[in-house]
């Protein structure tokens, strides 16, 4: 009986959510209750019964980034309390359940704040400045021909572990936000250490360093101090040995690469 | 713009300049400490005059000075540059934020850090190598040769209450510095790896640690001792 279980007592929150029309709108904290929320919800679904009575009272909705809601899209994002992604290490908002917070407790939320994500509206930030450093160099060129069998290019277990344990980056932005530089530095280091270290991506190895990092600096997001907050924030757990071989890849190409 | 200049006016170029000139003052902050460990020597100053006229007069340490200099230069333009594209990049603060939560504190407030370092930098250089430069200093005869007499400049400054305690808070300022930008150099460069980086970490603490002690240890030792 979910009545009698303790942990399961709907809780009633003060929410101070940052609203903005657009991004000429100079946008503030505007507070809402959040009554009668199961412990068991996540955090999205909070606010739509938030939003919910909000659109019943004739006010706009809280506008918020959303999508799989299974916590491997990296569309969600929300600065909760002074963290990205709330208080829990290792999870996006879309995980994050409000039996995390205590009744009577005060949540404010606000977007992820940087230069290069400019404010769509409240909640929602738009990042394409991402899109836009993958469209530089965060790909592979397409050998067409017949599919190769499986096995056919040899890529030792522990690289291909590295590899993948870079490409789970979600693009979620949640390091940017962390960052007190708002730098993307630990963005940018999976997409380019996922690629350096396979077979396939070494055809456009260095080329690929250099224009996607030219492409992060004319963003303008910050640079990175190494302070760690990135991995530490980040949902998926990418290391900073990801940036140390960023700026591996940045030396020897600049070193090395024929591009004068 | 050159490749050249594209490499160094990019972040990580920048970042590559700053970890190499780190890295190279903190070999000076080395070579300062053992030299003027002879402070300690209990001569009346002679084995520290000898020392300091060495090293203001020997050609080699003269060119030195100015590699010194350029290393500051670089380290604080570079560390301004930065700095400054960094705030830019984050032109609206969040309402709430916990960094302490997920960084340390000397690692966000390198620019605060260093700040302190540049102050006392420029008032020891005032009161210890300009003088050196513009004879401004007691003249003691060692050898029968006439040498500055720095070791009494150094005794009276001592002396001085609030120059003890602006020592011993610079260095207390460095010490933070060097925890966090020693170990962060090698990240830098490109060099994290299980096999050396906890060695690496280690050494920078240790280091930032034992070389802040042996410099705030000069002022105590003559303001309690002297």
């Amino acid at each position: 009986m979910a009545g009698n279980n303790p942990n399961l007592k709907p809780m009633n929150l003060t929410l101070r959510v940052w609203r903005q029309k657009n991004n000429h709108d100079a946008g503030k904290l505007e507070t809402y209750k959040a009554e009668n929320i199961s412990p068991e919800m996540s955090f999205l679904e909070m606010l739509d019964v938030v939003n919910e009575n909000l659109a019943h009272t004739g006010v706009d909705p809280i506008a918020f980034d959303h999508d799989c809601r299974e916590g491997i899209c990296g569309m969600c994002s929300l600065f909760i309390n002074g963290r990205p992604h709330g208080p829990e290490t290792g999870t996006t908002t879309c995980q994050l359940h409000m039996r995390k917070f205590k009744d009577g407790d005060t949540i404010t939320i606000e977007p992820w704040r940087a230069q290069p994500f400019p404010v769509h509206k409240d909640l929602s930030v738009d990042r394409s400045a991402f899109d836009r450093i993958i469209q530089a160099g965060g790909y592979v060129s397409v050998n067409t021909g017949g599919v190769p069998d499986a096995n056919a290019i040899p890529i030792p277990k522990s690289i291909a572990d590295k590899a993948f344990d870079a490409a789970t980056c979600i693009a979620c932005g949640a390091c940017v936000a962390a960052c007190k530089n708002a730098s993307a530095m630990l963005f940018v280091s999976a997409k380019v250490s996922q690629l350096a270290m396979l077979p396939q991506g070494k055809v456009e190895r260095k080329t690929r360093v250099e224009n996607m990092l030219a492409q992060m600096d004319k963003e303008g997001f910050g640079a990175c101090t190494n302070i760690g907050s990135c991995a530490a924030e980040c949902p998926v757990g990418i290391s900073l040995e990801n940036i140390a071989m960023l700026n591996r890849e940045f030396i020897a190409a600049k070193a090395t690469s024929d591009n004068v | 713009m050159s490749w050249f200049t594209k490499t160094f006016s990019s972040s990580i170029g920048r970042k590559i300049v700053m970890s190499i000139t780190g890295l190279f003052l903190c070999s000076f902050l080395v070579v300062h400490l053992i030299g003027n460990l002879q402070l300690f020597n209990n001569d009346g100053g002679q084995a520290f005059n000898v020392y300091s006229h060495f090293m203001g007069h020997n050609p080699v340490i003269r060119v030195m000075e100015f590699v010194l200099l350029a290393g500051f230069v670089f380290h604080i333009w570079d560390a301004v540059a930065l700095t400054r594209r960094n705030k830019a990049a984050r032109p609206i603060a969040y309402a709430v934020n916990h960094p302490e939560q997920n960084s340390n504190w000397s690692s966000r407030n390198m620019g605060l850090l260093g700040t302190v370092i540049l102050v006392f930098l420029i008032i020891h250089l005032y009161n210890f190598f300009l003088p050196t430069k513009t004879g401004g200093l007691d003249k003691v005869m060692i050898d029968g040769v006439m040498v500055d007499n720095l070791y009494i400049r150094v005794a009276e400054s001592f002396k001085i209450w609030w120059y003890v305690v602006l020592y011993v808070i610079s260095m207390i300022a460095l010490a933070y510095h060097l925890m966090h930008g020693f170990q962060s150099a090698f990240q830098t460069l490109g060099l994290n790896h299980k096999k050396y980086t906890p060695a690496i970490k280690g050494f920078g603490y240790a280091f930032s640690i034992i070389v802040c002690l042996g410099f705030a240890a000069m002022p105590l030792y003559f303001f309690l001792f002297k």
